[in-house]
């Protein structure tokens, strides 16, 4: 199958110091894929390479087939790469639905519209309101992002990346800062996530990666060590040594 | 205030600058040509707000564009036969326009300090331009003899200044309603998520650069218009609509007012050049101490200005959200 989002060779160095070593990574449509890897295997960096905010030393990023290395952020989104940021990263003074419908004008191509209200854009609200409604927080509508519980708000940064209607749709670390007894309802969310939409996520709860993704890349210091299914990998000794090591030694 | 969970009727209260307005008019006759200052700097104000408390975009140079729209005024009525006002009136416009533009696509890539320099570096540059062109500005002897003809050939501009009382009037009423437009569509929308938070709006794929580009040149040539019509009602044109002071004015007016509430920009300006009238003509050499006071009490107690103050002291003038339009 043609691959959704792919990188070629991709290099990032600064200085003498490499952070992304010749890193080859395939998503197909519809992927459950999770990159996982100790402190500072350059996971982030990858992940700002892919959505243009870091550009690559050398290698490509194709997205849909197209190259985009050199292709700027917002173009990127508009071509279907979506994100969700570890820090969570709101319009905290905004209501939730403003939150959601900035991104879905964005996409509609409707917010340079200067003259009817946004308010009677009706339809941009609706469907704010549907990703609103189908992540449980539909009730918060009106309700600013900054009086909202931390757990919402990370519910919040998955509904905007729904209004983008990405094909790939990179989720950086999105139970990060959870409490452990809501991180339940993160991850009942993601299972709900719709399954055409390819979906690499980054996380260091080991719970939630092995229960989610159905495949597996483990990052080392910039580079891919192994890629697998989840079985292979809870097995993979070198994984153990290097990574679960530190947390099961 | 604005937004996709924003009710986007006028209420009531907006139309009280309006009422007092024409009510000023009425029951103050001999202070007109202060009360057509007022007006013009509500219109520079606004301009200003569009930029600094929608999009963030903090500046020091907007008199670069009020300076701009005054001198192109004054030019086309001292030097050439253009003399009708509103031809005036949209050449400043369109030149402030490009200005905005030009300007704008060069120094909006950068951020914070170095932007705040860059601006005011421009308009320290039209002010030198100003000074140094004589045979087109006056320098600083000023362009006097600016001819403007009556407005749509029947309203001369009379002594008492009513024609020029109700022409900015007339003016800044457009002006206002192309703002409150623009705040409450989508656009407005975008444009406080840019100021809420640039790096989300660029990871929901809007070209940020772009789009302060856009409303950096929709405000230059608002401010132009303002520098315009300053022209127009003094026939005359001086170095004092460029550089750092008049600048620094209108933002003080906005802060005093308030910041990206639309109204703020009515407010300030009333206050700043009534204090200003007032104190000037008892203590002509001290009259900025005052406005000087009146602005560290504003940041140190009121820091959303005296519309802020109106919120805490009366509550129900608030605009607030409307629950029945977010909910739906």
């Amino acid at each position: 199958m043609a691959a959704v989002l792919e990188t070629r060779s991709l290099c990032k160095s600064f200085g003498a110091l490499t952070v992304a070593d010749r890193i080859n990574f395939r998503l197909e449509p519809g992927a459950r894929h999770a990159l996982i890897g100790p402190n500072g295997a350059g996971k982030t960096t990858f992940v700002n390479m892919l959505m243009g905010q870091l550009a690559p030393s050398s290698g490509q990023i194709l997205l849909a087939g197209e190259d985009v290395t050199r292709v700027p952020q917002s173009a990127r989104v508009r071509r279907g790469l979506g994100r969700t940021f570890q820090v969570t990263t709101l319009f905290r003074n905004l209501p939730l639905l403003d939150n959601v419908a900035l991104g879905i004008a964005e996409r509609e191509g409707v917010a340079v519209h200067m003259w009817k209200p946004a308010s009677r854009h009706q339809e941009i609200k609706d469907e704010a309101m549907t990703y609103l409604s189908a992540l449980g927080i539909a009730d918060d509508a009106a309700t600013r992002v900054a009086d909202l519980a931390y757990g919402k708000q990370r519910l919040v940064e998955i509904a905007i990346a729904l209004g983008l209607k990405p094909k790939v749709l990179l989720l950086d670390e999105p139970a990060a800062g959870v409490p452990s007894h809501e991180s339940g309802i993160i991850l009942s969310n993601l299972a709900k996530l719709p399954p055409e939409i390819a979906i690499l996520i980054i996380e260091h709860d080991m719970d939630l990666v092995f229960r989610f993704a159905q495949r597996i890349t483990v990052l080392v210091q910039g580079s891919v060590l192994v890629e697998a299914p989840p079985e292979e990998i809870a097995r993979d000794k070198r994984v153990h040594q290097v990574y679960l090591g530190e947390q099961h030694a | 205030m604005s937004g996709y969970s924003a009710d986007p009727r006028i209420r009531w209260t907006e139309w009280l600058p309006w009422v007092l307005a024409i009510g000023f008019f009425f029951l103050m006759p001999g202070y007109l040509s202060l009360g057509a200052r007022i007006l013009i700097f509500i219109l520079f104000a606004l301009s200003l707000d569009l930029i600094l408390g929608y999009a963030g975009i903090v500046t020091l140079g907007h008199s670069a564009f009020f300076g701009l729209g005054a001198y192109t005024a004054g030019a086309l009525g001292a030097h050439t036969g253009i003399t009708d006002p509103l031809l005036q009136l949209a050449a400043a416009a369109a030149l402030s326009a490009l200005l905005g533009l030009a300007t704008g696509a060069v120094i909006l890539r950068t951020r914070a300090l170095t932007l705040l320099m860059l601006t005011l570096a421009i308009t320290a540059i039209l002010l030198e331009i100003a000074n140094k062109w004589t045979s087109m500005t006056g320098g600083a002897d000023g362009l006097s003899g600016v001819k403007v003809d009556p407005i749509l050939g029947m309203f001369r501009f009379d002594l008492y200044g009513k024609t020029a009382f109700f022409y900015c009037l007339a003016v800044l009423f457009v002006g206002w309603l192309v703002v409150r437009r623009i705040i409450y569509s989508p656009y407005g929308a975008m444009l406080t998520g840019i100021r809420e938070n640039s790096t989300r709006m660029h990871a929901v794929g809007a070209p940020v650069y772009w789009r302060l580009v856009m409303i950096y040149t929709i405000s230059a040539t608002m401010a132009g218009t303002a520098g315009a019509l300053l022209t127009q009602v003094n026939q005359f044109v001086g170095l004092n609509v460029l550089g750092l002071e008049p600048s620094g004015d209108v933002l003080v007016m906005l802060i005093l007012g308030g910041v990206g509430r639309l109204y703020g920009a009515f407010i300030g300006p009333v206050v700043y050049i009534v204090v200003q009238d007032t104190l000037a003509k008892q203590y002509p050499e001290y009259w900025y101490l005052g406005i000087g006071l009146l602005l560290i009490f504003v940041v140190l107690f009121a820091r959303g200005g005296i519309l802020g103050l109106l919120d805490k002291w009366l509550p129900f003038l608030r605009p607030g959200r409307s629950a029945k339009a977010s909910a739906r």
